[in-house]
């Protein structure tokens, strides 16, 4: 367990000294400055006003850049490691597998989540200065939404830097993972299908498996409880899972599909050449 | 100590290693020589355990694979290529040294004594600092700790002669203990290091020889060179080799590690028309007893 934890130390010091890390943090940071600079907070969409409408906003975004940000980040310094000779040297210490491996996940995990809840820790503050109303309720579910996003993108970038050998494959089966499921979402290819006569519970089915899907759900039903944007695939959601059930859904199954794709990375890596 | 038996490494249909048998003891140092694309690489990475291969490989009846911590807290490594980290140099010595249940100063003392301030940069990231620096905290690593193998990759290829010197000391109070495998694409830079030569060719081992072992690894030479008129470029050379000059500048003195004879006499023959005369006194003890060999 020691050796975890110096692996997970290890790598957070790595990474807070990598340029893709401060990139990283800039654009999320960014991002909040430029919500508030904008005088997004002073706007009214749906009944959101104040910070509550800076953070839907943010998650908004959040969701279209942190996947392929924590995609393309695990897969470029991971896979490019291995070719830089990194792996070569290290893991000619004594160091277990495993905890190398869920070392730099958890390290990882750190440093990819921290800027997001930095920037909206950063927008709470804000907001208490300029004396705004804190939405703590929707701060700490948004929180939880975002966590879950980038645990479920970390192991998928881990599983594919497993499976790459180099850093230019890793890094454009990171883009296709991506754009697949930004396909499937409810906006693209799975309402063209549902058009094109699908069976509803199919086209359920492949949103509820997409985690991309399954987060916008679940940050639409914030400000759209009943999902009517949805249309008819609310009822469904709505009578199998009920508005609770589903939230725990949409925290729990990123994480648990993550975890799944960055334990068949271990299982992978254990068994392959390492460098 | 080290056992390899049959050993047969693919990369798809790539075969890179082909049958490889080999045994080594405690005590050995081998010279594991090859041009680029021999196999070398590949045969340590097998035996760190680094790289899943058909056959044995085993260190002191383990597998490398099966008992990675067992096996590799016996083992220090040096790799040819220093591994572009951006973890300070702090960091990366108590990582190391927490890893292999080493103490961090020790290693930072193997640093001091090869000519590397460790301590002074210790807030530096290890990929900043120079090729020599680098070479020289990775023997500290592997040579600050309790090891039974030392398996290094052109381990002296970056340091001075002066640290190369201490490298040498440092290996000869290892080597009763310890076996090495020392790998290079040139036997002359490795071959007073080593008492026996394995040379590979396309995966194979094409020589297993013994090397006379006169030469102690800890020993040094009192040379004096004497050139026939000043030269820039040679009075450089000899420079960089440490060496003083005298009066005019014709006669130099200076000292060459044992192990580096080779290397400093090849050194010489590039400006063999410009000598006229070379002395070369050996001791165990320099400034002691000597020895003419030369």
């Amino acid at each position: 367990m020691k050796h975890l934890w110096l692996t997970a130390y290890n790598d957070i010091i790595e990474s807070l000294r990598a340029r893709w890390f401060m990139v990283y943090s800039l654009v999320f940071g960014g991002i909040v400055v430029i919500l508030f600079a904008f005088g997004l907070s002073e706007s009214r969409i749906m009944g959101f006003t104040g910070l509550s409408r800076l953070l839907v906003t943010y998650i908004q975004l959040s969701m279209a850049i942190l996947p392929i940000f924590v995609l393309i980040t695990t897969v470029r310094s991971v896979a490019g490691d291995r070719e830089a000779g990194v792996f070569e040297y290290m893991l000619s210490l004594p160091v277990s597998l495993a905890a190398w491996f869920w070392g730099r996940f958890f390290g990882r995990f750190f440093v990819v989540f921290l800027p997001v809840l930095l920037a909206m820790v950063g927008a709470v503050i804000w907001g208490l200065i300029i004396g705004s109303k804190i939405p703590w309720g929707l701060f700490v579910y948004y929180s939880a939404l975002l966590m879950s996003l980038a645990w479920c993108f970390l192991g998928i970038g881990m599983l594919i830097s497993t499976l790459a050998r180099s850093s230019d494959v890793a890094q454009g089966a990171a883009f296709i993972t991506w754009l697949v499921l930004l396909l499937f979402l409810d906006l693209i290819l799975l309402g063209v299908m549902i058009r094109e006569n699908l069976p509803p519970e199919t086209a359920v089915g492949i949103a509820l498996i997409n985690p991309l899907q399954v987060f916008r759900t679940a940050t639409m039903m914030l400000f759209d409880p009943q999902l009517v944007l949805l249309g008819p695939t609310a009822y469904i959601i709505l009578d199998n899972f009920s508005q609770a059930g589903y939230i725990a859904y949409a925290i729990a199954y990123p994480i648990l599909f993550g975890t799944v794709c960055a334990a068949l990375g271990y299982a992978i890596f254990r068994q392959s050449d390492l460098p | 100590m080290i056992h390899f038996s049959h050993v047969v490494k693919r990369f798809r249909r790539n075969e890179v290693l082909k049958g490889i048998d080999l045994d080594i003891v405690r005590g050995q140092r081998v010279a594991l020589i090859g041009s680029n694309g021999a196999g070398k690489t590949t045969l340590i990475r097998c035996l760190l355990g680094e790289y899943k291969c058909e056959g044995e490989v085993t260190i002191d009846n383990q597998n490398p694979r099966a008992f990675r911590q067992q096996v590799l807290s016996k083992v220090g490594f040096v790799p040819q290529l220093p591994p572009p980290l951006r973890m300070p140099v702090g960091q990366l010595v108590r990582f190391a040294a927490s890893l292999c249940g080493a103490d961090p100063q020790r290693m930072v003392r193997v640093a001091q004594q090869l000519g590397f301030d460790a301590q002074q940069f210790s807030r530096q990231p290890f990929v900043k600092l120079s090729g020599g620096q680098k070479q020289k905290l990775l023997i500290a690593i592997a040579l600050g700790r309790d090891s039974e193998l030392l398996v290094m990759d052109e381990p002296a290829a970056n340091l001075d002669p002066e640290a190369r010197h201490i490298l040498f000391r440092l290996l000869a109070e290892k080597q009763e203990t310890s076996a090495m495998l020392i790998s290079s694409h040139r036997l002359d830079e490795v071959a007073s290091l080593v008492n026996r030569v394995v040379e590979m060719d396309q995966g194979k081992i094409v020589l297993d020889d013994k090397v006379a072992d006169l030469v102690e690894i800890s020993s040094q030479l009192q040379c004096r060179v004497r050139m026939l008129q000043h030269e820039e470029a040679f009075a450089r050379a000899l420079s960089e080799w440490g060496f003083q000059p005298e009066g005019d500048n014709r006669i130099w003195n200076g000292r060459v590690a044992g192990p580096d004879r080779l290397r400093f006499l090849g050194m010489l023959s590039r400006y063999a028309a410009l000598l006229s005369a070379i002395e070369m006194n050996e001791s165990a003890q320099p400034d002691t007893e000597t020895e003419n060999v030369a």
